[in-house]
């Protein structure tokens, strides 16, 4: 299956810039995700991979031949659209089986493959309904099902599950998991979900304002974020962050802010030696903030809490700390004083230090 | 109920009151009047008081009148003829032209000047371009050393003319009408499409047509309706002739009225066209009352799916 490779991809409508130059190479089979907010440019990538936007600048590489000139269909790929874009005429095993009608797919086969993929949609019932009579989230699975069928060498998913309750979510995304490790495709894949994100993705690509941010593996992108955005991006509840300044205490590195004193591990210690008096925002996630009275002063946080969240087995507490915001995660059973200041501990692993000016990790 | 409230629910009628006062004046006694005369011998000397009541006798009379059926089928065959070559002429253009060149809109305003021209003086220029010895048509065709045509002069060959003249002026109509409806198709279901494999062609066929189909069918019923009632182009240009050839049901009736001096009988031609006419319409709105229906059914049906 064909390899994709973006070079310098440039989308300009009319003089106004959408895409500044964006590099990607994706392996053979890959699942990549795009993520990043909305308008960040992540549709308007996945259309000109399609075809269905000109390339400004740049070249788009599919098995190493450049196809910004070849028409969509002359590129072998399947796709859901964000706004699905079903044929309004058509039922809905016609809309899935336009494209095998077209190939002249032999009929007994077509039938066999609608029901097949109706089934892991649970769209049977529904097969013989117009787009105007389903339901959203009844829609999006259609247009999902439509790009099923297909036997295309890439397939490009716009926020394929954006629409459905959040039960069904969860099984479409254990179906596409189990789909993606079956069929060997490249499959390109723009969402919101983090969750989707982390558990779909070979590599995420992250990116904001018409910039790459950051690719990588899920767990590379989650443990070195290479920028504050990145690093505020993915996970959930999203980072903490702190600004503070690196001072040099005894031979040992602290950041110190409003309210806290951390001393670094050894090995962030070392990188950030060289940044001794620079101001920098000190980033930690809400998984590596333990409750613990009894830690260390400068291997800890002490917080009051603003707002808790109650949501079952845990419970987030918004805190305050030294006048900052800090989000911190709890069991619910563990009994705590709601009105005095409570300490946590820091992993010293999950420490991320970012330049105050640049944002960019030290 | 206090007189508020009476007050109320008479607004509407109030702002209703003048419409409906043009409509009976303007639209149903003339109607009416059209209706009665068609019950009478009357000639244009006397005073519709002073005309005598016949029944039925017109309506028979039409019925035996060879020239009057001659007429309308020659009116079927026109429409028929014009509206096929119009609908697909006017379609096919706005399928060609329905794309973002530089100048499109220029070009599309020129498309649609014939419908602008008055009828007349179509019907004049028409017949100027026609003119067996200066006009362009056999000119050109003489150029080329051919024989000229009697355009004009020959029964068949002069249907083949206001056919022609009527296709000029009509098409941009339909031309407008399905443009409208392309640029309002979907352009996410064209994207659709085009993933999916299919060419221009199967994109005409699968994609745009059946999503236009609506619109067409409505301007089909329009043009046909109008077709029925041509009367100025032809009468400028071959005023019927030669024999029965051209004369349709409208030019039948203005010279019953006209020459024949049978006002009678011409109301009782209007009345029957109006019938007809009648019918092609009540068919259009019915297709259109379906077509809500439909539409209706669908979103109840959708509204019970996700309930
Ligand atoms: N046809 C267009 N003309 C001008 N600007 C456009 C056009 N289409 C998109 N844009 C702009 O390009 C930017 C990127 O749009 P895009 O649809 O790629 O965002 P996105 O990342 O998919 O957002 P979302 O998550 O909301 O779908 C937006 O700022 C948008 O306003
Ligand atoms: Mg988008």
């Amino acid at each position: 299956m064909p390899k994709i490779v973006l070079e310098g991809l440039v989308k300009r409508y009319g003089s106004f810039e959408v895409l500044h130059g964006i590099d990607l190479e994706m392996e053979e089979d890959e699942f990549t995700v795009f993520v990043g907010p909305s308008g960040c440019g992540k549709s308007t990538t996945l259309r000109m991979i399609a075809g269905l936007e000109s390339v400004t600048e740049g070249e788009i590489y599919i098995d190493g031949k450049p196809v910004s000139q070849l028409e969509p269909k002359a590129r072998d790929l399947a796709m859901v659209f964000q706004d699905y874009a079903l044929y309004p005429h058509m039922n809905v095993a016609k809309n899935m089986s336009f494209a095998l009608r077209l190939q002249r797919m032999p009929k007994a086969e077509i039938d066999a493959k609608i029901s097949a993929v109706a089934e892991t949609l649970g769209l049977t019932d529904f097969l013989h309904r117009k787009p105007g009579e389903l339901s959203g989230g009844q829609r999006q699975r259609v247009a999902m099902g439509r790009a099923l069928t297909r036997d295309s060498g890439t397939f490009l998913f716009d926020e394929p599950l954006s629409n459905l309750d959040a039960k069904l979510r969860g099984q479409m995304r254990a179906e596409l998991a189990l789909m993606s490790q079956r069929v060997k495709k490249n499959m390109i894949y723009v969402t919101h979900d983090q969750i989707e994100a982390m558990t779909l993705a070979d590599r995420i690509v992250v990116m904001n304002g018409g910039y790459i941010q950051q690719q990588g593996s899920p767990e590379e992108l989650f443990k070195n974020p290479a920028n504050k955005f990145v690093a505020g991006f993915l996970g959930m509840p999203p980072m903490n962050f702190l600004d503070g300044e690196i001072t040099e205490k005894s031979g040992e590195i602290f950041v110190q802010g409003q309210g806290f004193c951390v001393k670094l591990s050894q090995q962030k210690a070392e990188a950030a030696r060289a940044h001794n008096g620079r101001s920098v925002t000190l980033g930690v996630r809400p998984s590596d903030l333990v409750y613990d009275p009894a830690a260390a002063e400068d291997q800890s946080l002490l917080v009051s809490i603003i707002v808790s969240e109650y949501i079952g087995a845990q419970t987030v507490l918004l805190c305050d700390c030294g006048g900052q915001k800090v989000e911190v995660e709890l069991k619910s059973t563990i009994p705590i004083d709601r009105n005095g200041q409570l300490r946590f501990a820091i992993n010293p692993d999950g420490v991320h230090l970012f330049d105050k000016k640049t944002e960019i990790a030290l | 109920m206090s007189i508020a409230n009476k007050a109320n629910r008479l607004t509407p009628y109030v702002f209703m009151a003048p419409a409906a006062i043009i409509l009976a004046v303007a639209l149903l006694y003339p109607i009416g009047y059209m209706i009665y005369a068609s019950f009478l011998d009357w000639s244009p000397s006397q005073r519709i008081g002073e005309a005598d009541f016949v029944g039925l006798r017109n309506y028979i009379n039409l019925m035996h009148d060879a020239a009057f059926r001659e007429s309308f089928w020659v009116t079927v065959k026109f429409a028929a003829v014009v509206v096929t070559l119009e609908m697909f002429i006017g379609v096919g253009l706005a399928l060609l032209l329905d794309r973002n060149i530089k100048g499109m809109s220029f070009l599309r305003t020129i498309f649609i000047l014939p419908m602008m021209i008055a009828p007349i003086v179509v019907g004049l220029m028409w017949r100027y371009m026609y003119h067996p010895t200066v006009g362009i048509f056999n000119r050109t065709l003489k150029d080329w050393g051919f024989e000229g045509i009697p355009w004009l002069s020959d029964s068949t060959w002069a249907f083949v003319a206001v056919v022609m003249a009527d296709v000029w002026q009509w098409t941009p109509f339909i031309f407008i009408l399905s443009l409208a409806a392309m640029q309002s198709l979907p352009r996410s279901a064209l994207e659709a499409a085009e993933i999916d494999g299919a060419s221009e062609m199967q994109k005409v066929i699968h994609i745009k047509l059946p999503l236009m189909l609506p619109v067409l069918i409505v301007t089909l019923m329009l043009r046909l309706i109008d077709a029925f009632k041509v009367l100025e182009v032809i009468m400028v240009l071959t005023n019927g002739g030669p024999g029965l050839s051209t004369e349709i049901v409208a030019m039948r009736i203005f010279r019953t009225a006209q020459e024949f001096q049978e006002l009678g009988e011409a109301a009782a031609m209007s009345n029957t066209l109006l019938m007809v006419l009648m019918a092609l319409t009540i068919g259009m709105f019915a297709y259109n009352k379906m077509q809500e229906g439909r539409a209706a059914k669908m979103q109840a049906m959708a509204a019970k799916g996700t309930a």
